[in-house]
């Protein structure tokens, strides 16, 4: 069993010294995400554990295998939480596939994202070499930032071992609404409520029904209700609410149809797309099930100022991600043969071409 | 070794000079190309004026095709090009190169556009910090990150540093309010990074270009977040007898749940330098004083600044008063917003210094930093983003003493130093630059160094894009003898947690 960071570095050396690719893997919550890979299975899950965790420091480190629910836990403990609200999409996810995959749940626009709240890493490169990058402070520009270039990489650069990430109070208080309104008019109204001093801190649109999380003092948070209006939903209800839209355990996204996520201009208007949509983020995200084609779907997103991706289903020639323009893909090969010249993680998993 | 060795000074080619002033003035109008002395001297530093070099040539284009056309050219003709915005950067890494092009992007200054409804702003690199809120105002809308040259710092230099100011613990630095970049490579070829969406396909570039210190490709263009301005602030102003009661304080409101807008601290030196020109009102008996200041909705500020107020009492403190106005609020800060002028008004020249640590560790460090300053028999102001860790000691020196600056120098490595030893860094905001080499000796290890170098050649392959500055080389660490090798280890084994 790999325990040590320097087990990790020797398994990989030998990986290199064989020409193995490897699956960097914990607990499989997010296997069905991005193209499909193949290698020997590196598994995170021991090495795991708080390593720091001091709540006025607003920072906590944990080894990648740590499972989130347990990093969750002791957060709450101190009352404080990490702002992305990282799906699960499971009983169980780890730090290290959070960190990979980088997505987050629905706080994102108003907490920021995994990468906004990654401050230092220790990585394993290619090479086996034990790298760390950032740190375990708040403001830190010494270097590259290659910490948040980890976040949404799909381990294609590295086995990030320990991360350390800034956390943030818990609200004092939370309340949801619920309005009727078309999706157009969510839209709108989501985009002008963003332009006012007001704690928001989720929004969801789904089947004609908007729904609204305020977040904060309580005095703030009754008024900022009582100006949006709506109805309010009990507590465990709208809790049940926010963790199925985190989770995708909404009944929304129990269907066969290939599932779009679509990250764009939260002002983009209507989008010519057959299918049912889901909209969060203040209209940032729009979750569309359809089996309209891949090159439509990217042309529309390229159109909104975003992207498309194909969160699930089966994964076209180029591949799920959004292809990236000539220029750019010139420094993503750079820079994954930088940190894995020989091409060692998770091959194909970003983009079918495994040396990218 | 590396790529990012400072080049060799040379005398001047006087050919290469003209070679090159040639070819730039055949589509840029004569008065965009400057060679004469006195006319390339202003551009010979940033705002850390110990660090000087002419630059061989001066280029001031006015759009990004200029740009691109000044990129292809050097690129053509085996030139270094060195960007800079307003020159206000505290570590030198806008300081020119000998053999280069300085490329100012001061007159690119168009906000091209705003969107009011998305909440965001398009604009040019040279567009001044301050400027984008100035003309977001009138849709109730301001950018966040607001570092103290906000005033004429440029938004392109903001995004190669990484700017943050008094209020990025709640809101966030450049990293965390930009959507999107346009930037050119040294071979001239446009970079699309980000988008108009919150992320954007592949790996992020966009946070990896931001703090990158110029050495990757040239900004020519920033999207930007706006955020709604806040209905309400309000400050409180906490005096303590103790500094380690103040940094305690800072602790239990973090602890309390309450992210301020803004945290700072400033010791006893520092206050009592700034009170007879900022006529703060600072109370100049107390070791050390707090700003916390809060804001958003009036129901949240009213609330928070009790709650501030109670653990300031609870915490020590032997005076606490909260801003009755506007008036009284900006009089609270100004005297923290003029540390830096202050401390050139009481010694003949002053030495900003910019670490983080964590918070735990503030006592310890402040307490070694006044023995330093004993050693060193120099004067040392503090002050400090108390909620976010970093630190600003201000070494007081005057340069026409012999030795003064070289002791000034060896007491601010060593300060850096002990943030490293602490579990900290040695820049929190103002960058490496030029100035701070020898310390990312300390700080990274020499594999880490390696992939830096790797990065930029991602980029610049040649290394023709301000060579020279934010990453050592590997030899200039081993000579010297700071070459800190991989070692497996838990990085501050020795730190003390408290």
């Amino acid at each position: 069993m790999l325990t040590t960071v320097s087990d990790f570095s020797q398994f990989i050396q030998q990986a290199k010294a064989v020409g193995h690719s490897l699956c960097i893997r914990g607990l499989g919550s997010k296997d069905f995400y991005g193209n499909p890979s193949q290698g020997q299975d590196l598994s995170t899950l021991s090495y795991r554990g708080i390593i720091d965790y001091e709540p006025t420091e607003l920072v906590i480190t944990a080894r990648a295998g740590t499972p989130m629910r347990e990093i969750e836990s002791a957060l709450k403990e101190k009352n404080q939480m990490l702002g992305f609200e990282a799906p699960y999409f499971s009983d169980q996810a780890t730090l290290g596939g959070v960190i990979a995959a980088g997505l987050s749940g629905p706080r994102r626009p108003y907490a920021g994202a995994v990468r906004d709240l990654l401050l230092g890493i220790r990585m394993i490169d290619g090479h086996g070499s034990d790298l760390n990058f950032g740190g375990r402070v708040i403001k830190n520009v010494a270097g590259f930032d290659l910490s948040r270039l980890m976040a949404g990489s799909m381990g294609t650069l590295g086995l990030v071992l320990e991360a350390s990430l800034k956390t943030v109070p818990l609200p004092a208080f939370e309340l949801s609404l619920r309005q009727i309104c078309s999706l157009k008019e969510a839209i709108e109204r989501t985009n002008h409520w963003a332009g006012q001093a007001l704690p928001l801190s989720a929004s969801a649109w789904v089947a004609n029904q908007l729904h609204i999380r305020l977040s904060g003092a309580e005095s703030a948070v009754h008024s900022a209700a009582l100006k949006l209006g709506g109805e309010t939903i009990p507590f465990i209800q709208a809790q049940q609410l926010w963790t199925s839209l985190r989770d995708h355990t909404h009944s929304f996204f129990n269907d066969s149809r290939p599932l779009w996520r679509l990250s764009l201009r939260s002002t983009a208007g209507e989008l010519n797309i057959e299918g049912e949509q889901l909209i969060e983020w203040g209209g940032a995200q729009r979750w569309v099930k359809t089996h309209q084609s891949a090159s439509h779907l990217r042309q529309l997103a390229s159109a909104h100022g975003g992207h498309a991706t194909l969160f699930k289903g089966k994964a076209p020639p180029d591949g799920v991600f959004h292809p990236l323009s000539p220029a750019l893909e010139k420094i993503h090969r750079q820079l994954k043969k930088t940190f894995d010249p020989a091409f060692l993680f998770n091959p194909g998993r970003l983009y079918p071409d495994s040396n990218l | 070794m590396g790529t990012m060795d400072k080049p060799l000074s040379t005398p001047m080619d006087k050919n290469k000079q003209r070679e090159v002033v040639q070819a730039l003035i055949e589509f840029l109008p004569k008065s965009s190309v400057l060679f004469e002395l006195e006319a390339v001297k202003p551009y010979e530093c940033d705002a850390l004026p110990a660090y000087r070099q002419l630059p061989m040539v001066v280029a001031i284009p006015e759009n990004e095709h200029e740009v691109q056309a000044i990129l292809r050219t050097c690129h053509r003709l085996g030139v270094i090009v060195v960007a800079r915005g307003a020159g206000t950067g505290l570590s030198g890494g806008a300081m020119p190169c000998d053999q280069g092009v300085l490329l100012s992007l001061a007159k690119m200054m168009r906000i091209k556009s705003i969107d009011p409804h998305a909440r965001t702003a398009t604009v040019e690199p040279g567009v001044r910090n301050l400027a984008i809120s100035e003309a977001a105002a009138v849709h109730n809308l301001y950018y966040a990150p607001d570092p103290s040259s906000q005033i004429a710092c440029s938004i392109g230099g903001n995004v190669a540093e990484n700017s943050g100011g008094m209020h990025c613990l709640k809101y966030g630095l450049t990293v965390h309010n930009i959507l999107k970049l346009r930037a050119y490579t040294q071979e001239g070829e446009l970079l699309e990074i980000g988008g108009e969406g919150l992320d954007s396909a592949g790996y992020d570039l966009l946070a990896l270009m931001t703090g990158s210190e110029g050495l990757l490709a040239v900004i020519t263009e920033v999207c930007v977040k706006l955020l709604p301005k806040p209905q309400r602030a309000q400050c409180v102003l906490a005096a303590f007898d103790d500094v380690t009661k103040a940094a305690t304080a800072v602790g239990n409101i973090i602890a309390a749940g309450i992210i301020p807008a803004g945290l700072e601290m400033m010791d006893q030196l520092t206050t009592r330098a700034v009170e007879p020109f900022a006529q703060a009102g600072y109370p100049l008996d107390a070791k050390a004083i707090l700003l916390c200041e809060s804001d958003g909705a009036h129901e949240e500020v009213e609330d928070e600044i009790k709650r501030i107020s109670a653990i300031m009492h609870d915490s020590g403190a032997t005076e606490v008063r909260v801003s009755q106005d506007e008036a009284q609020r900006l009089r609270f800060w100004i005297g923290r917003k003029s540390a830096f002028p202050a401390a050139g008004r009481i010694s003949a020249d002053y030495y900003c210094m910019d670490g983080t640590i964590p918070k735990r560790a503030l006592a310890l460090v402040l307490k070694k930093i006044e023995d330093l300053s004993i050693e060193y028999n120099l004067r040392c102001m503090n002050v400090f983003h108390a909620g976010d860790g970093n630190l600003h000691p201000l070494i007081l020196y005057d340069a026409n003493e012999p030795g003064e600056l070289e002791r000034t120098e060896a007491f601010g490595e060593k300060i850096l130093k002990l943030c490293i030893d602490v579990g900290g860094t040695i820049t929190g905001e103002h960058g490496v630059g030029v100035e701070k080499l020898d310390s990312m000796c300390d700080q990274f290890a020499s594999a880490e160094l390696h992939v830096f170098h790797q990065i930029k050649k991602a980029f610049d392959p040649l290394g023709r894009l301000n060579p020279g500055k934010a990453v050592p080389s590997l030899h200039r660490c081993a000579e010297m003898g700071r070459m800190r090798v991989h070692s497996g280890q838990e990085r501050f084994p020795d730190i003390p947690r408290f």
